[in-house]
């Protein structure tokens, strides 16, 4: 704040060390550290109760943390009440105050720091303005639609031109359509205003397509954080290689290793994978790779990927832009392989044999 | 047809209680013979005047006390979960006893030789004890007492209803806890502020025990006026000032209802 100009503002930087919530019987939170980068769209990815909602609450000072610490622009702000802390904040059911029209809950943040009420009728019709409803001002929240309260809530949360703003799963009420309209317009936002976002949801494609980067919650811990393409990559467990996207896992017993390469035994096949980690030889492995990464051998005309394994189709589903086979190798692992659908490809029967490839680069090892 | 489980109900009300409240208002215009003869007298009368700006004011304080007095109690018993079960049962436990021991209760604290008066001349606040019991404010007190858990319950239901994270909105947008107090919770309680005001009201125009108990000889109220003149067996007089009692109770309820928002949070309260 402080007279920022619009525009200028510049997203708060947060760092959460060691963060820790306990309650009576569960660790909703277990040990969470984080860099958020001023201006990044962090999303904490994650199933139900994984934390991502106390972290979040923690961050805006609902919630006092057990252990840890939470800096704001290398402040900590452990002991701020919410209040004082200038953040912007989503609530998942919108939390519109129901005995205030729109203007004045978009005004509500601006009358607490004392803006005058020219000044705040001003900032109020550029915040509807922004998100899309100018003339909705005069209504009451029970006179909008979901979509709506959901703008409205959001004008009211970046009103005041906070550096930080929360969303606890914002998008999670709202149908498909509508909820892929305002994902744009989040992303929108985001490049407008340049401040810290961090976004909760248990939705792997909006995280994908909104993020800068992902951290992937599981029982109160972060999995792994990175880029959306990392985390689809090179997923670095297994957890995170089953919740993003899908991911066919193979049993294996490490060989050798070459450079960053390990070579595993894998269904009576010798296979390579990426391996940042240095595995001992005889180790019991396992295996991931994206169904659509994998490829019927015999429709690779001349590069051939390194991977290769026999196989039965146990399984084929037409569905419409690809299709879909379940195989069964010679150790009997199932595994998925999804091929884009061409009438210029055969399409395999159950029970055929069949080789399959695919690439190092496609393998990882977790 | 739901509407017969009704029936037993309807029948016994309108035998026992609907139909003895009609022939006695009925009285107040026909008693001795066909006449509006005693309500035209009321503006007249310096003593129904008298008893019912009494019976008006006495009400009002009462009603006032209750509110201040109850809604810190409703605010308590709403956010700190923990002691609600203690406060719930103080404020039951005397709900459940009968407004006659109650009423003997606060002749034993207020009287001239009263708890009261002891522990004020024992603290060295009083030199000689001093009148409480049968003034205006020993009613005040004791009917503020007995009505209070009618003040509290609507609020407590209200402020119940009022969903917490429209609270962490508050906050989260800048709002120090009194502000959210005054911006959030006080407005979005209101309905239940009105229901209890309503009730607390409406109930102590009506009180007849406690007043004729604690309450001072000369500040009677319509009911006290009423029981006064059906021992004279004046009927008419009795029946008339009751009629203008339940038009009185009817028009407040009436409007009430017709404040904004308040109808509907009697529909949303019987849930
Ligand atoms: N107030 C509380 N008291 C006790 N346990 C709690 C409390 N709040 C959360 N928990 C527990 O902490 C864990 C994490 O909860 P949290 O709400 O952070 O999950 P989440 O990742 O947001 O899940 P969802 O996707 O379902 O919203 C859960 O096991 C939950 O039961
Ligand atoms: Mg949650």
């Amino acid at each position: 704040m402080n007279g920022t100009a619009p525009g200028s503002i510049r997203g708060a930087s947060v760092l959460l060390a060691d963060l820790e919530k306990k309650y009576d019987r569960t660790n909703a939170v277990d040990g969470v550290s984080l860099d958020i980068r001023s201006g990044e769209f962090l999303t904490l990815l994650g199933p139900s109760g994984s934390g991502k909602t106390t972290t979040l609450m923690m961050i805006a000072g609902f919630e006092t943390p057990t252990a840890g610490d939470i800096a704001i622009d290398g402040q900590s702000v452990v002991a701020m009440p919410p209040y004082r802390r200038n953040i912007g904040m989503v609530f998942q059911n919108y939390a519109l105050f129901p005995h205030l029209t729109v203007e004045e809950n978009i005004g509500f943040p601006l009358k607490q720091r004392g803006v005058p009420k020219a000044e705040r009728a001003k900032l109020v019709g550029e915040a509807l303005e922004l998100v899309q409803l100018p003339g909705y001002g005069g209504r009451h929240p029970r006179q909008l639609s979901g979509g709506q309260q959901q703008r409205v809530a959001l004008a009211r949360a970046i009103v005041f031109k906070p550096r930080l703003l929360l969303m606890d799963e914002p998008l999670g009420a709202l149908d498909k359509q509508l909820r892929e309209n305002l994902q744009l317009e989040m992303r929108r936002l985001h490049a407008d205003l340049g401040i810290t976002f961090i976004y909760v949801t248990h939705d792997q494609e909006e995280a994908l397509t909104m993020s800068d980067r992902i951290a992937v919650m599981n029982d109160g811990k972060v999995a792994q954080v990175g880029r959306p393409e990392d985390l689809y990559d090179r997923p670095c467990n297994r957890f995170v290689a089953g919740f993003i996207g899908e991911s066919n896992f193979l049993p294996a017993i490490v060989r050798s290793l070459e450079d960053d390469i390990v070579v595993a035994e894998c269904e009576g096949v010798l296979v390579r994978a990426l391996c940042p980690a240095r595995p001992a030889t005889g180790t019991q492995v396992t295996l991931t790779t994206r169904p659509e990464r994998l490829r019927f051998a015999d429709t690779l005309n001349g590069h051939a990927p390194q991977n290769r394994m026999s196989v039965t189709v146990t399984e084929a589903v037409f569905a419409g832009e690809r299709c879909r086979y379940m195989l069964r190798a010679a150790d009997g692992t199932s595994m998925v392989l999804k091929e884009p659908s061409s009438a210029a490809i055969r399409r395999r029967n159950v029970g055929e044999q069949a080789e399959i490839a695919w690439s190092v680069a496609d393998t990882i090892l977790v | 047809m739901p509407y017969l489980l009704a029936a037993p109900l309807i029948v016994f009300m309108l035998a026992f209680y609907a139909l003895p409240v009609v022939a006695m208002l009925m009285r107040s215009v026909s008693d001795p013979v066909w006449t509006v003869a005693n309500y035209a007298a009321l503006p007249d009368d310096a003593v129904f005047l008298k008893t019912f700006a009494n019976t008006f004011y006495t009400s009002l304080i009462v009603t006032v006390a209750s509110l201040l007095l109850g809604y810190p109690v409703a605010l308590a018993l709403v956010r700190a979960p923990r002691w609600a079960p203690l406060i719930l049962v103080l404020i039951m436990l005397p709900f459940w006893t009968s407004v006659l021991v109650r009423s003997y209760a606060w002749m034993v604290l207020l009287g001239r030789h009263g708890i009261l008066n002891e522990a004020l001349m024992a603290a060295g606040l009083l030199e000689r004890p001093m009148r409480i019991l049968n003034t205006p404010l020993a009613t005040q007190i004791a009917m503020s007492h007995i009505l209070l858990p009618y003040m509290i319950l609507p609020i407590a239901n209200a402020l119940r209803q009022i969903d917490p994270s429209l609270l962490r909105a508050a906050s989260g947008l800048g709002s120090p806890p009194w502000r959210t107090f005054l911006q959030v919770t006080l407005p979005l309680s209101m309905p239940g502020v009105a229901a209890g005001v309503l009730l607390v009201f409406v109930l102590a125009l009506g009180f007849y025990i406690t007043p004729a108990m604690v309450g001072g000889p000369r500040e009677i109220t319509i009911s006290m006026l009423i029981a006064q003149r059906v021992d004279q067996l004046d009927w008419a007089y009795a029946a008339t000032l009751s009629a203008v009692l339940l038009a009185t109770a009817l028009v407040l309820i009436g409007a009430f209802y017709r404040l904004p928002g308040v109808g509907n949070a009697f529909r949303m309260n019987a849930r």
